[in-house]
């Protein structure tokens, strides 16, 4: 069915018919939306069967996720940012215990300075968690993505992490097609565990494994990895015969074959990079776009396929590895050993800084001209920096960098109005 | 008719002796049909109180829900010595997660129970004093304030033991720990520090709080029934001798969670929705010295020159304890 609604209630909804059993909600933005609304439906009995849990903290909902995942309950939970990594030791538990927890992650940046916007930087701080993450590129794909994610998750025995924009999608009134009872129901069957607490038939779960067999645990975490890259697209498949339409493949492609550039993303900035590539390949250029839906397993061998004949590659990712340059990039450089081919990482929207149709421009131009840096910051304002890094060098007590920076770029504020 | 009285007590204790009992009102321990919750050929050192009152509590409360009992374990001694795979000691399904998260993951399994209709199955959580009143303290604190349907038990042992005999908030005043040493102008751990979580469990009014020592079974016993006859969250803080990190002989675990009571240092109580119901009150009451002389991280107030103003401190808290929680019986 057809709806008009914010993408935080549409994926509310999406999780409410995947019929979880246990719903565990801590409050951040801009994940809240998702877990409040979930909240009034088991309030009010439309989502029946479902405990709602307000615990504490992040920490404490990944922990009661646990509990209820490994005693055999469907379990569903949101966070972002700081949440996540308030609840990262709990993450890593997660996967290392096969529970197969989904959680949406509403991406925003990680602080200090703290700041509520939009970036990729929460999520792939727990990259090597084992947790499987999907990027969604619209409020569409993302409810998609969470019925994919409980029947990927329960496959394979692991966790799986949504990741949406933050206020770009999880507050966007968007129209999406909601899908019915029936089609999730055809979809998802019953969970089904592999080990589950029960006194019936008494296990331990969870104790020490030493040098003997921890390589091979954590091979093993990696091989469960290589198949859901198998089974991903199998899976979209049966979701689009169900739900007849595409979602939740590996990547996206968007106008790659024969491109010259091709240019690699996440989440939904492939929206303003696809209008820019139309834009572009009208004027005659060589253009292409690559969205990764699946970080994590990384569907390394789709990534060299699709760019192995292009002659650059413009990986712009919503993430900075501090004191490297990208972190997309270099897991896609990883696709892309022995291919002789320009790769330039380009760090943007960090924070929520928007990411304009005429700055795309004129990078993607300057990178068919390979004139780029092999890291560029767009729309960096160097006077500022350049600023800070003078009155550092010439002042001890110099403050704090993030103040002098909102100062230098004439924010208005309470002491200078 | 002539009339003799018979005493039931155990020597140096006012614990009746299981042969003299109907067989009805014997310990679950001395039952031949216990659960043997945690089985014998786990690590733990000799004479590890934990080990003992683990095994009490578990086979109490198994017994209390006809084995309908799932348990949570927080990282700690317990955890390490009962199970490295592939093996294991524990006769009921059991999860280890976190160090500081046993509480929410036992919330997490009571829901899951709730939702499906098992609600014969109770969850219990149990952890070391570190991972309770420390690191786990804000998911236990959480868990006591939703009132879920679990009982936690912690077991007291005053530090990580597991880790090499550090400082915790349970650690006593004086108690020389690896990283409060027995040095300087206030040796061993400082004085006006440190949490009762006890107290600070009765202040969330959940239905049951109690206190319990390995010397006395019955009692341990008895409030592990009494929390399993109710719902919601209850908490069960059991004093546990660790001969290793007090520097105290295996033989004397009984002796000093029993000394520990005597003296008023630890009381043993049991309060509902906030309010002290029971107490256990001193019978046999005996100085401080006698306690803190068999250990050895205590061995610094005890030498040639006795701190005797630091013991006097440690006095004075016992003193405290039985003014507060009216700690003295008809014999002491």
């Amino acid at each position: 069915m057809l709806k008009q609604i914010e993408g935080s209630h549409a994926v509310a909804e999406a999780v409410s018919l995947c019929r979880p059993e246990v719903i565990c909600a801590y409050p951040i933005s801009p994940q809240t939306h998702i877990v409040e609304a979930l909240g009034e439906m088991v309030k009010s009995g439309e989502l029946d069967r479902c405990e709602f849990i307000n615990v504490e903290s992040e920490f404490a909902a990944m922990s009661v996720a646990i509990g209820a995942s490994a005693a055999g309950a469907r379990t569903y939970t949101a966070t972002a940012s700081q949440g996540l990594l308030f609840m990262a030791e709990a993450v890593y538990n997660a996967a290392g215990l096969g529970l197969p927890i989904v959680m949406t992650d509403a991406n925003r940046a990680i602080g200090a300075p703290i700041n509520i916007w939009n970036d990729h930087s929460d999520a792939l701080s727990m990259r090597d968690s084992g947790w499987i993450q999907l990027f969604a590129e619209t409020n569409q794909e993302a409810l998609d993505l969470h019925i994919l994610a409980f029947r990927l998750a329960e496959e394979l025995s692991l966790p799986v992490m949504v990741c949406m924009d933050g206020f770009i999608l999880t507050h966007a009134y968007e129209r999406v097609d909601m899908p019915t009872q029936q089609q999730v129901d055809r979809f998802l069957p019953p969970y089904e565990p592999r080990q589950v607490l029960d006194p019936r038939e008494p296990v331990s779960i969870g104790a020490m494994v030493g040098p003997e067999a921890f390589s091979e645990v954590r091979y093993l975490a990696h091989a469960k990895q290589l198949q859901a890259l198998e089974r991903i697209p199998v899976l979209a498949g049966e979701f689009s015969t169900i739900f007849g339409r595409e979602s939740g493949r590996l990547v996206h492609r968007y106008r790659t074959e024969d491109a010259e550039t091709v240019v690699i993303a996440m989440g939904s900035v492939m929206g303003t990079i696809k209008d820019v590539v139309d834009e572009m390949r009208a004027s005659g250029v060589s253009i292409g776009a690559l969205g990764i839906c699946s970080y994590r397993p990384a569907p390394l061998a789709v990534i060299r396929e699709t760019v192995k004949g292009a002659r650059r590659v413009v990986v712009l990712e919503k993430s900075l590895a501090v004191g490297l340059g990208g972190i997309l990039a270099t897991d896609v450089r990883m696709a892309l050993s022995g291919l002789h081919l320009h790769g330039y990482t380009v760090i943007a929207g960090l924070g929520g800084r928007p990411i304009l149709k005429s700055s795309l421009h004129a990078l993607f131009e300057r990178a068919g001209r390979d004139e780029l840096e092999h890291v560029t910051f767009l729309d960096l304002n160097w006077d500022v920096v350049n600023r800070v890094l003078e009155r550092e060098r010439t002042t001890r007590r110099s403050g704090s960098i993030a103040e002098n920076v909102l100062r230098d770029v004439g924010v208005p504020t309470a002491s200078g109005v | 008719m002539e009339t003799q009285i018979i005493k039931f007590y155990q020597t140096g204790s006012f614990a009746v002796g299981n042969r003299l009992l109907d067989e009805s009102q014997r310990s679950v321990q001395a039952n031949m049909r216990r659960s043997n919750s945690l089985n014998s050929g786990h690590r733990a050192c000799q004479g590890c109180g934990e080990a003992l009152g683990a095994r009490y509590a578990i086979d109490a409360a198994m017994q209390a829900t006809s084995n309908q009992l799932i348990a949570v374990n927080a990282t700690g001694c317990l955890e390490v010595f009962s199970t490295p795979y592939p093996e294991t000691s524990w006769q009921l399904p059991w999860i280890h997660s976190l160090f500081g998260n046993a509480a929410a993951v036992a919330t997490g399994v009571a829901a899951a129970m709730r939702v499906k209709g098992r609600q014969d199955v109770r969850v219990i959580a149990q952890g070391g004093d570190g991972g309770t009143t420390d690191i786990g303290f804000g998911c236990l604190s959480g868990m006591f304030e939703r009132n879920d349907d679990v009982l936690y038990i912690c077991y007291d042992n005053e530090g990580y033991m597991n880790t090499g005999v550090q400082r915790s908030s349970a650690t006593p005043p004086a108690a020389r720990t690896s990283t409060t040493a027995a040095i300087g102008e206030e040796p061993g751990n400082g004085f006006g520090q440190g949490k009762f979580v006890p107290a600070i469990a009765m202040a969330h009014e959940i239905p049951y709080v109690a206190t319990a020592s390995v010397a006395y079974l019955r009692d341990l016993e008895a409030k592990v029934h009494r929390a399993m006859s109710l719902r919601g969250a209850r908490y069960l803080h059991i004093f546990v001798p660790c001969p290793l990190g007090w520097g105290a002989a295996s033989e004397d675990t009984i002796r000093l969670a029993r000394l520990v009571v005597e003296t008023g240092l630890f009381p043993l109580f049991e309060a509902e929705h906030g309010e002290v119901t029971g107490r256990y009150q001193i019978r046999h009451r005996v100085p401080v010295e006698e306690y803190l002389r068999l250990q050895k991280r205590y061995s610094h107030l005890l030498g040639k020159r006795p701190a005797v103003a630091t013991i006097a401190r440690i006095q004075a808290m016992a003193e405290r304890n039985i003014r507060r929680y009216g700690l003295l019986g008809e014999e002491a």
